[in-house]
């Protein structure tokens, strides 16, 4: 059987990538950031994660706005790195799970009526390659198999943060049902605070990172009804992307339990990690 | 149920994205996109007026490209960040001098304003 074991919310900062590849794991100006992976690394080992479904944007790498769509679903085996404009990364193709993929895709199209696109081939972009390998062993070659669910946070007309916490629910239902074993963590990426457009370029508000940091955990459902002009005001207005965070959470059961958390603000964007489980029934009592 | 207030601009500094912004910018971004293809860095490389045309790129939409003129192109020609950095790729422009443009700073001008200047990466 399908079973959720945990959620996790994390930033997706190209330059995380870059630093990832020049091994500059241990220079003051990362070490910070890397360090926080650590605990969130060996945690998911410990408990034997087989799937991550990703919740990404695609920032231009396989999506263009010629046709773009709000929701879409990988349903592949393999999945190759992208090309972004500086050439692949090092990485091995991210392993997929054509099976589990269906799986999931019949059940939020027919059961939770989540009618998003179906990708057989879909390119991988730095939504879902800069933490892939923070969180998950990759050499010689992944330990995880992965499903990416792409989401339109760049064109307006976005989904609302409603239905980014409706589609959340949705996942987990769609885990739940699946027969065969699987040990899956949803994971939301994107945000911290950053804007990289206009006079307003650089803009980051720590407060607000933090307090994100503490709602996603405590109070998801009020953070469902910030309409997208809030997001961008607090956060700037790429950090819009943060609402996909909630399609992790609402993944979850409405209490948690918080594994591990990190923060980091150092140049352009706050860089946020949460590792959360469903409360255990004694918990929420 | 939407709340949603249909993409106002009233954050200052800031342009969203909006599907207008979008229909008006999708030959620039077109072909910013196309740059994530080696073979189309290569063709761009070799003539780039050539494959600006082959993309329909007005006149305007050349010269700003030309000059770097990002704060023109995304806030008159609807142009998208995330495609403008792939032109950015080509010309050896990353993330910090694009937006230090701008703001109307330079790159050491906008580096003191940050907290932990990382060595920029793209």
């Amino acid at each position: 059987m399908g079973r959720l074991i945990a959620g996790i919310g994390s930033s997706h900062v190209p330059s995380i990538g870059v630093a990832f590849d020049q091994n500059q794991q241990e220079t003051p100006g990362w070490k910070p950031l890397f360090d926080g992976y650590k605990p969130a690394k060996a945690w998911l080992k410990e408990v034997g994660i087989t799937h991550a479904v990703v919740l990404y944007n695609d920032h231009g790498t396989d999506f263009f706005f010629d046709k773009y769509p709000t929701f879409a679903l990988g349903t592949a085996d393999e999945y190759p790195i992208g090309d972004e404009g500086w050439g692949a990364r090092p990485l091995p193709a991210v392993k997929g799970d054509a099976v589990f993929s269906w799986h999931l895709a019949n059940s939020l199209v027919i059961e939770s009526e989540f009618d998003l696109t179906i990708c057989q081939d879909m390119v991988m972009d730095h939504g879902i390659l800069v933490p892939l390998p923070l969180l998950f062993d990759h050499d010689p070659d992944w330990s995880v198999k992965t499903v990416p669910l792409q989401v339109n946070v760049l064109q307006h007309p976005l989904p609302t943060a409603h239905r980014l916490w409706k589609l959340g629910q949705a996942l987990r239902t769609a885990v739940e049902s699946y027969p065969d074993d699987a040990r899956v963590v949803v994971v939301g990426t994107g945000g911290l605070s950053h804007q990289l457009h206009g006079d307003r370029f650089g803009h980051m508000n720590s407060d607000w990172d933090k307090e994100f940091l503490d709602r996603i955990e405590d109070d998801p459902e009020g953070l469902v009804d910030i309409p997208h002009d809030e997001w961008m005001e607090r956060g700037g207005a790429e950090a819009v992307e943060m609402m996909v965070w909630l399609g992790m959470r609402g993944a979850l059961t409405p209490k948690v339990n918080k594994i591990h958390r990190n923060y980091y603000l150092p140049m352009l964007s706050g860089m946020g990690l949460t590792v959360l489980e469903d409360a255990q029934p004694d918990d929420a009592a | 149920m939407s709340r949603e207030t249909g993409h106002s601009d009233h954050i200052p500094g800031t342009c969203v994205f909006t599907g207008q912004r979008s229909q008006k910018g999708l030959k620039l971004n077109s072909f910013a996109f196309s740059l994530h293809k080696a073979e189309n860095r290569e063709a761009y490389r070799k003539d780039q007026e050539a494959y600006m045309n082959s993309y329909g790129l007005s006149a305007w939409e050349k010269q700003k490209v030309k000059e770097k003129d990002w704060k023109a192109l995304i806030e008159e020609g609807g142009g998208n960040i995330y495609m403008l950095l792939k032109v950015g790729a080509m010309t050896g422009d990353g993330l910090v001098p694009i937006g230090a443009q701008q703001r109307g700073e330079s790159v050491e001008e906008f580096m003191k304003t940050r907290n932990v200047p990382l060595r920029q990466n793209m």
